[in-house]
């Protein structure tokens, strides 16, 4: 049951990933890329749409993790407390950005809401990075100091960084060099992923220039990628324990690497669309592979003292997973009724659907 | 450690508080746009098209405002009140993940589709998703209610032995007593506010001489809409929901009426007074000879046990912030219901466009409904504290344990900047929307 739970859970959130993935690294892309008003017109109406039913995957995915685990939901979002705020901030900012951007004609009033919206795009991608780098690097659970836990075993609090920056320094913040190098692959992956989309979903101007940039990129990542393949062995001696185990699991990195690799031919594809497949099994196959290498625990402990934090030891009690199975079946089945709408509706180009023009 | 549990509750307060004024307006007016966008099918008047429209605005102005603000409730569950999420996540999280499930994805996508999609699909299907719309708003408005409600009156749980509250009858979860009469009570106050909120807008339109066609259709729509609305709000809703309070939390309702003693021969209802905590009496009061006891047992001399039969330890932690919340919502509850019953009166007679007082009265208690809300919402709120899960677990055990009280200073002075700014731009933008106002399609 709990496991059942973990795969609908890790599914949803890749789901998030894949699709509000794409809005962020649109924001991106339209901070650094977008010139003209025609160009960014077009950006906005690629995501505008569907930007808010993507953002519905995180709450949803905070729910189910609210309801199969409350104890990791508790012992988490209070324990990241300040990036989590942050993150609030954020997704108010971009929302408020995207939105409010076509409300007024005015130059100045423009500017500020895509810088706003670009920024926080790009910061969000940067936090939820750094965010998938405190899991796998794991907290310093129960708050121990010389062998004694200061709180409960589960609970714990982090700054947003300590002094040195050192991923293994006794008082762990939240920004280190690996988690902050984790982030910046969040920044170009989420960059790559969407521009895929643009290309995809318009007929911009920019989508040859974007076609370079997204090679470019490519090459930054895999050189990324490897840096933090190497220092994760300092982080965690064994990285690769559950795939030696279980060789299966290698199904994860190589549909990460497909992805990657396939993204160097970005130039030849002859259909818009294939670009943004591509991305989407990188992120799929990145975050799948990331939490498989730590399963079944969904936050280590740094200490020896208390123990890590596993699905085993989160899960709510027998009877309201084992209910909570019924509704969420016919949830998902009217969620993807809906999804299929909404894309039917939206289906090709969107560059002049008139987004946010009231 | 009380710092820390103050800076907890007021964060949660204030940020409900600002979200709560979004939704209010939204779940109601899209019944109000449901019905109009129904009108124009059947007598395909573009007046009614064209009403469905301009609503449409201001209601996803609101929305979005709604969805900002509405992320970091769900959040905050986890980040300031952890032990309280660890404690009872495996029945509240039940509510609040089919919130997420059933509502927000139904909403999300088809409100995409209601604003962009008229052309796109034709008037039937545009109505339908107008309606699907409104079923998800309600339907998130059910779970939430239903998630307050087991924390005012639990049910379906069991307790083990290291204090985590799990589920074990998840039908009763929605057979709660305390959820159908509060849900309805909850939605007809919603009605009011998008009716108070039309019918100003329509009285605006009328005084200024702009737009008079649609000034006229708002002002009948929100007069008729929210006569109804005011009248089941009090009756039968808030009448079902108070007895509820009689039957689970007498000690609530004592402090909600300022009832210190029990009184034989049936007890007096306070209109007015102000709760004197020292002395235990209700200063300068006026109040009704046995209507409390009539009211809510149907008998004159009933008794109706007062503050003084009970512990000071399971006291509502603010007795008189408790009475004042009760007494505003029940007496504009009052005053809504003359107002709109007046007005009715005018719209039978024809006369009610060109009586002008009805129309600035209308204008100006445009803000009113939505105290009413708020401060019926606190009525419920201080009523159950200091308990998070009445009688089981205290709101001072719910904080989480490591967050401190600084940080939690920090991101409350935070959110009131930001809402702040979110609360002008809201501001400006709905006025710009109201300022320019329907369009009618010359054919």
């Amino acid at each position: 049951m709990e496991l059942f739970w973990y795969i609908i859970l890790m599914s949803m959130l890749a789901v998030y990933i894949i699709l509000d993935g794409y809005d962020f690294g649109a924001g991106i892309i339209h901070l650094f890329f977008a010139k003209t008003e025609k160009d960014k017109k077009a950006i906005t109406n690629a995501i505008g749409p569907f930007w808010d039913a993507n953002e519905v995957w995180l709450i949803a995915s905070g729910g189910i993790l609210f309801f199969a685990f409350p104890t990791l939901y508790a012992s988490s979002f209070s324990g990241f407390y300040l990036p989590l705020i942050m993150i609030l901030w954020l997704l108010i900012f971009r929302a408020i950005g995207l939105e409010l951007r076509g409300q007024i004609h005015n130059k100045m009033w423009e500017a500020v809401w895509d810088k706003a919206f670009g920024l926080a795009s790009l910061l969000l991608a940067l936090f939820f990075g750094i965010a998938l780098g405190n899991v796998v690097r794991g907290v310093n659970l129960g708050m121990v100091t010389n062998g004694v836990s200061a709180h409960e075993a589960h609970y714990f609090f982090l700054p947003l960084w300590n002094p040195t920056f050192s991923p293994q320094a006794e008082h762990l913040g939240i920004i280190d060099w690996f988690t902050l190098m984790l982030g910046i692959i969040g920044v170009v992956s989420l960059t790559i992923h969407g521009a895929n989309w643009i290309i995809f979903k318009t007929n911009s101007s920019l989508n040859s220039k974007l076609k370079n940039v997204i090679f470019k990129l490519n090459i930054v990542l895999l050189a990324l990628i490897i840096l933090s393949l190497l220092v994760w062995h300092i982080i965690e001696p064994q990285p690769f324990h559950n795939f030696l185990q279980y060789p299966w699991l290698w199904v994860f990195p190589i549909i990460f690497f497909i992805g990657h690799l396939g993204l160097f031919k970005i130039r030849t594809f002859k259909k818009d669309g294939t670009g943004f497949l591509f991305s989407s099994l990188f992120l799929f196959g990145g975050l799948t592979s990331t939490v498989a290498s730590i399963f079944p625990k969904l936050l280590p402990s740094t200490n020896s003292v208390n123990p890590d934090l596993t699905i085993y030891n989160m899960a709510a009690h027998e009877y309201g997973l084992s209910v909570g199975i019924y509704w969420f079946a016919v949830a998902i089945v009217l969620v993807l009724v809906y999804f299929t709408i909404q894309y039917k509706v939206f289906k090709g180009k969107m560059d002049d659907i008139g987004y946010g023009e009231h | 450690m009380e710092d820390m549990l103050f800076y907890d509750r007021m964060q949660f307060a204030f940020t409900i508080t600002f979200h709560y004024l979004f939704p209010q307006l939204t779940m109601g007016l899209s019944l109000i746009i449901v019905y109009f966008k129904w009108k124009f099918l059947r007598t395909n008047v573009d007046t009614y098209n064209e009403a469905a429209k301009f609503w449409m605005k201001i209601f996803a102005l609101n929305f979005a405002m709604g969805v900002v603000t509405g992320i970091p409730m769900e959040f905050q569950f986890g980040t300031n009140w952890a032990k309280f999420s660890e404690l009872t996540g495996g029945i509240i999280g039940q509510t609040l993940a089919m919130e997420g499930m059933f509502s927000f994805f139904l909403e999300s996508s088809f409100l995409g589709l209601f604003i962009f999609g008229e052309k796109l699909l034709g008037h039937r299907l545009h109505f339908v998703t107008g309606f699907l719309v409104f079923l998800g708003s309600w339907a998130s408005g059910f779970l939430i209610i239903a998630t307050h409600s087991w924390m005012q009156h639990p049910v379906g749980y069991e307790i083990l032995e290291n204090g985590k509250f799990v589920l074990n009858n998840f039908g009763a979860l929605f057979t709660n007593e305390w959820l159908w009469p509060s849900y309805l009570h909850n939605q007809a106050a919603s009605l009011v506010t998008a009716s108070f909120v039309v019918a100003a807008i329509g009285a605006f339109y009328i005084l200024n001489n702009k737009h008079h066609e649609f000034g006229k259709l708002f002002v009948k729509t929100g007069v008729i809409f929210g006569l109804v609305s005011s009248v089941i709000v009090a009756f039968p809703t808030g009448d079902m929901a108070a007895k509820n309070v009689v039957k689970h939390q007498p000690v609530t309702f004592a402090a909600m009426e300022g009832l210190f003693e029990t009184v034989d021969g049936g007890s007096e209802i306070v209109l007015i007074g102000q709760p004197n905590m020292i002395d235990k009496t209700l200063d300068n009061k006026i109040a009704v000879p046995n209507i409390l006891s009539f009211l809510t047992y149907q008998k004159w001399d009933a008794e109706i046990k007062g503050l003084n039969e009970f512990d000071e330890d399971v006291y509502p932690s603010n007795i008189p912030g408790l009475y004042y919340a009760y007494h505003i919502m029940v007496g504009l509850g009052t005053i809504f219901i003359g107002l709109m019953l007046v007005a009715m009166v005018q719209l039978f007679r024809k006369k009610l466009y060109k009586t002008k007082w009805i129309l600035w009265s209308l204008l100006f208690m445009l803000p009113f409904p939505y105290i009413a809300n708020t401060t019926g919402w606190y009525t419920a709120e201080l009523g159950r504290q200091p308990w998070l899960v009445y009688n089981l677990l205290r709101t001072s055990a719910g904080a989480s344990p490591t967050v401190s009280a600084g940080n939690t200073l920090f991101t409350l002075l935070g959110f009131m900047g930001l809402y702040l700014l979110l609360g002008l731009l809201f501001l400006m933008l709905a006025g710009k929307i109201i300022n320019k106002g329907p369009e009618l399609i010359k054919h």
